[in-house]
């Protein structure tokens, strides 16, 4: 079966049909085409595919894409403003808090998803919000490095 | 003009060239590609460990719609594998199957639903065979052989002894013998393997994007599948989501999408799950070592003995490398002589291993350091002094004909030793809390290539046009690395220009130059100095035409960059004249650099395999781990790591730092809680819950000092940086543990439930009268 799904994307509202079952990673991914979000598992287990619910972070690959109906969803493509890149993604391009880029989008979303709740997070809570993400590279070092800059720079007017 | 300078691009912190798309999700990875139209690939695979196959029906799964193709093993006869020497995999299964999850038979579908469907409709008639998954059972003498070609189970097996053991055991003051087991691993690398084949029947060609750390290699092996000429195909490899050695040889995956592609007529994507990327995993083997040290009072070491036994796995894959690798590897890092190594891969009813990170290095520096450790502490010797009493002296060659040209083991101990307040500190902390320290290495890339064919072994081309960018065309796999970043750094500072002037195209066999590939750390170094001499090839041309038109000699013109001068009173020409200047002779500018290793690095002929080891230069790493252990629930916690890294030169210390710290983590997660286990042959850990990968909770700071060596042969005297640092923290982390509680573990992982049965056998055994210092020793 399939229904009619109107919500925001990006800012952007959207009207689609999808079938009852999608997944809302799957109906980004193939569907839409925004491929930013990434599949890294069988299933909620490494928070590659984290996006924002209504500023919330919320694995995509739980989440049926029908269930997101009238809410804002936000993926990495659409943080920064004016083409230029978010404090976030500053601080995890600047700070090598991504090396291979793979798990980046999910960690990004889930600190934007942070910084939205919490503009001065302390390494605790940073640990607190990133603690369901899995990254195999940078051993998090840099990834906490990371989003203490980006906390700076959205003090400093950055968005974040 | 007088205050322009060439830039500097070397030594400090730069961000990755290719970090905005993948911070922005720009970045397109295998999966990524996703074509209109193209089919979906699955793969049917064994539910046996071990097993004749007498029949495989894939007859209702071509009856359903929407099913466009289906290879099994009877669509390709030939093998694959890295080794030349041990080419013995099919990309599916064909008189048996070997391990629970090698593919079998794969469909091509219109969907993913279809597609899954497809495979459950398919059946395999099989006979079971007895089935090994350990090293011990396949080595029994009434063992079925997994291979015909190899009776007894053994896909390699190596002997040397330089020097003289028995004499070198008799000089010591203190011999010792301890057995350890460290647990086979996998890479377990974020991206998830996949594989887009285009085959394009009209002309008999075809592309194929994989995800890889070497798509020259996927090249030859998809030729020797395909049975097609290499000139008709072309490998892209798009931005790759790690790789730490899983990715180092061509996959079923790609070459069983490549077949699907070529029997369809069309296009074929395959993403495989978490569950079978683990089956895939190639990771390191289960290692057992039985390790015999000599050491005197002032704590040199004078004999060691070393039995290596490996579980490689149902192919062999980099196997026989690894093992070599293990026994070699007790060299360059101390001076050692009278050296026995009794090693053997064996081959088990398992998915096949491979090249993990540290490639063979790492599980027999563990059994090293930490029998070291143990022994220092039997003879009241600090663990550093023990160390520093057997270094190398540089330049040298060690008796296994390894070339040491370059070495900052002394400095990396004496920064861990200060850093970490060392000497104020150890044996004074508080109760439960532990300092260890540990010592590693590693090559820059293996100075002989495994597929060996007399070319260079690595080329570089710039490629300069009109409008004055450079364009750096490399083979090189980024694949989070930093490749991309470290070659246009070292070009921009040959040319004295702004990495902005440079752009990076790789992974694209229709373009760049072949390259062997993202592995054994080859890439600074090789392609690091391939960069070099092109970018001196460029820089001579754009002399000799800002000569011609200033009208000077050659060797009078000055190259600051930006601009090109004759004397520091001539206002010079700027980058873009000059390269007006330099095209009106001949038009779009393409030149070389090319890279080789010196023979005398190649390695020696001691005994069989003894080129296993050689390279131009080593890495070292010194590690102190400071730990607390909670008695009461066996949880170990690591409160900080300082790490000392001699990569000769860090020509990007961000990246440096990145890969240090990376590599030290990853270390963590085999000592302390990765285990790739199986039940019945069935890989049960193959998810990233029930695979325990440290989270950011378990994670600590990890400080990193950087040592500068400056290797005479490294590209500004660089060497490897991403893969040395791994080995140290596992023996650091045990000898750390030992100092907090006085046990001493050495079976990996320290788990809590290891940790606390050990404690509370302890405690059984306090209470029934032993003391506690002589448990201590135990």
């Amino acid at each position: 079966m399939a229904g009619i799904l109107e919500f925001t994307l990006n800012g952007r509202r959207r009207v689609d049909a999808v079938p009852d079952n999608l997944l809302l990673l799957d109906y980004l991914r193939e569907v839409v085409g925004l491929t930013g979000t990434k599949t890294g598992c069988d299933g909620g287990e490494c928070g590659a595919c984290t996006v924002l619910v209504d500023d919330r972070p919320r694995l995509s690959c739980l989440t049926l894409a029908a269930s997101v109906a009238g809410r804002r969803v936000d993926t990495v493509e659409g943080l920064g403003r004016d083409g230029r890149l978010s404090a976030v993604q500053r601080g995890f391009h600047e700070k090598l808090g991504a090396q291979c880029g793979y798990c980046t989008p999910g960690f990004i979303m889930a600190s934007a998803g942070l910084l939205r709740r919490n503009p001065r997070p302390s390494e605790e809570e940073i640990k607190g919000a990133l603690g369901s993400n899995i990254c195999r590279c940078t051993g998090y070092v840099k990834i906490i490095e990371a989003v203490k800059y980006a906390a700076e720079l959205a003090a400093q007017g950055v968005a974040p | 003009m007088n205050d322009v300078a060439p830039v500097h691009s070397i030594g400090g912190y730069v961000p990755m060239v290719d970090g905005p798309e993948k911070v922005s999700g720009r970045a397109k990875y295998t999966a990524d590609v996703i074509r209109p139209g193209v089919l979906v690939g699955r793969i049917y695979r064994s539910p046996h460990a071990h097993a004749e196959i007498l029949d495989v029906d894939v007859s209702a799964a071509a009856r359903l719609p929407g099913v466009k193709a289906i290879v099994t093993g009877a669509d390709c006869d030939k093998t694959f594998g890295v080794l030349p020497i041990a080419r013995s995999e099919h990309p599916l299964a064909r008189e048996k199957v070997r391990y629970k999850g090698e593919p079998v038979a794969a469909v091509a579908a219109v969907d993913d639903a279809t597609a899954r469907q497809a495979v459950e409709l398919i059946r395999m008639k099989v006979r079971e065979l007895p089935a090994y998954y350990t090293a011990a059972a396949a080595l029994a003498p009434d063992a079925v052989a997994l291979h015909a070609r190899r009776p007894g189970n053994i896909e390699r097996d190596v002997l040397f002894e330089l020097g003289n053991v028995a004499d070198g055991f008799k000089q010591a003051d203190l011999v010792r013998e301890a057995s350890y087991n460290c647990a086979e691993v996998c890479q377990n690398q974020m991206e998830m393997h996949a594989a887009l084949a285009e085959y394009d029947a009209e002309r008999e060609r075809i592309t194929v994007h994989a995800s890889t750390q070497v798509p020259y290699y996927v090249h030859l092996m998809l030729a020797q599948i395909l049975a097609m000429d290499m000139s008709r195909i072309r490998v892209i490899k798009p931005h790759v989501g790690g790789g730490f050695g899983c990715r180092t040889e061509a996959l079923n995956v790609e070459l069983i999408t490549a077949l699907l592609a070529r029997k369809a007529g069309g296009s074929v994507r395959t993403v495989i799950t978490r569950e079978e990327t683990f089956i895939t995993h190639r990771g390191r083997p289960e290692t057992d070592i039985r390790l015999k040290i000599g050491l005197c009072r002032d704590g040199r070491i004078t004999a060691v003995e070393c039995e290596c036994d490996q579980r490689g796995g149902a192919h062999s894959g980099y196997g026989v490398v690894t093992i070599l690798y293990s026994g070699s590897m007790l060299y360059a890092i101390y001076d050692l002589h009278n050296v026995k190594y009794i090693g053997r891969r064996v081959l088990t009813n398992t998915p096949p291993c491979g090249a993990f990170r540290g490639h063979g290095t790492v599980d027999v520096r563990f059994a090293f350091e930490s029998l070291l450790d143990e022994m220092a502490r039997e003879l009241g010797l600090d663990p550093f002094a023990v160390r520093r009493a057997n270094l190398l002296t540089a330049p040298t060659f060690t008796d296994n004909d390894l070339m040491v040209n370059s070495y900052g083991l002394p400095q990396c101990l004496d920064w861990v030793e200060a850093t970490s307040g060392w000497r104020a500190r150890t044996g004074k902390l508080a109760r439960g809390k532990g300092l260890g320290m540990a010592c590693s290495h590693y090559i820059s890339g293996a100075s002989k290539p495994v597929n060996w064919t007399g070319e260079p072994h690595a080329t570089v081309k710039l490629k300069l046009d009109f409008d004055g960018s450079i364009v750096l065309l490399t083979g090189a796999a980024e694949i989070g690395q930093g490749s991309s970043t470290v070659l246009v750094q070292t070009v921009a500072e040959v040319l004295g220009l702004d990495i902005s002037r440079i752009r990076v195209v790789s992974g694209d066999s229709d373009v760049v130059p072949k390259d062997n590939g993202s592995y054994s750390s080859r890439v600074t170094f090789m392609v690091g100095n391939a960069a070099i001499e092109a970018a001196q090839n460029l820089k001579a041309l754009l002399i000799a035409a800002a000569a011609r038109k200033l009208d000077a000699e050659p060797g009078d013109v000055e190259c600051l960059g930006e601009v090109y001068r004759a004397g520091a009173q001539d206002k010079g020409l700027s980058f873009q004249e000059v390269v007006t200047a330099a095209l009106a002779e001949a038009g779009t500018i393409t030149v070389t650099g090319n890279y080789s290793t010196s023979p005398e690095s190649h390695g020696g002929k001691k005994y069989r395999g003894a080129a296993i080891g050689g390279t131009m230069g080593y890495s070292y790493s010194a590690q102190v781990v400071e730990v607390s252990v909670d008695e009461e629930t066996g949880v170990v916690s690591i409160d900080k790591v300082w790490v000392a890294h001699d990569c000769g030169k860090a020509l990007n210390r961000l990246t440096v730092e990145g890969q240090v710290q990376g590599s030290v983590w990853m270390g963590m997660g085999q000592a302390m809680s990765e285990e790739a286990a199986y039940h019945d042959g069935l890989l049960v850990t193959a998810n990233m819950l029930d695979y325990r990968v440290p989270t950011i909770f378990d994670s600590p700071p990890i400080e990193v000092g950087i040592v500068e060596s400056n290797d005479p042969h490294g590209p500004f005297g660089a060497k490897e940086a991403g893969e040395g640092s791994l080995a140290a923290f596992l023996p650091a982390l045990t000898n750390a543990i030992a100092d907090a509680i006085g046990v001493r573990f050495n079976d990996l992982p320290v788990t809590p439930d290891r940790v606390f049965a050990a404690l509370e056998k302890r405690r059984r055994a306090r209470g029934n009268g032993g003391s506690a210092e002589a448990e201590r020793d135990s």
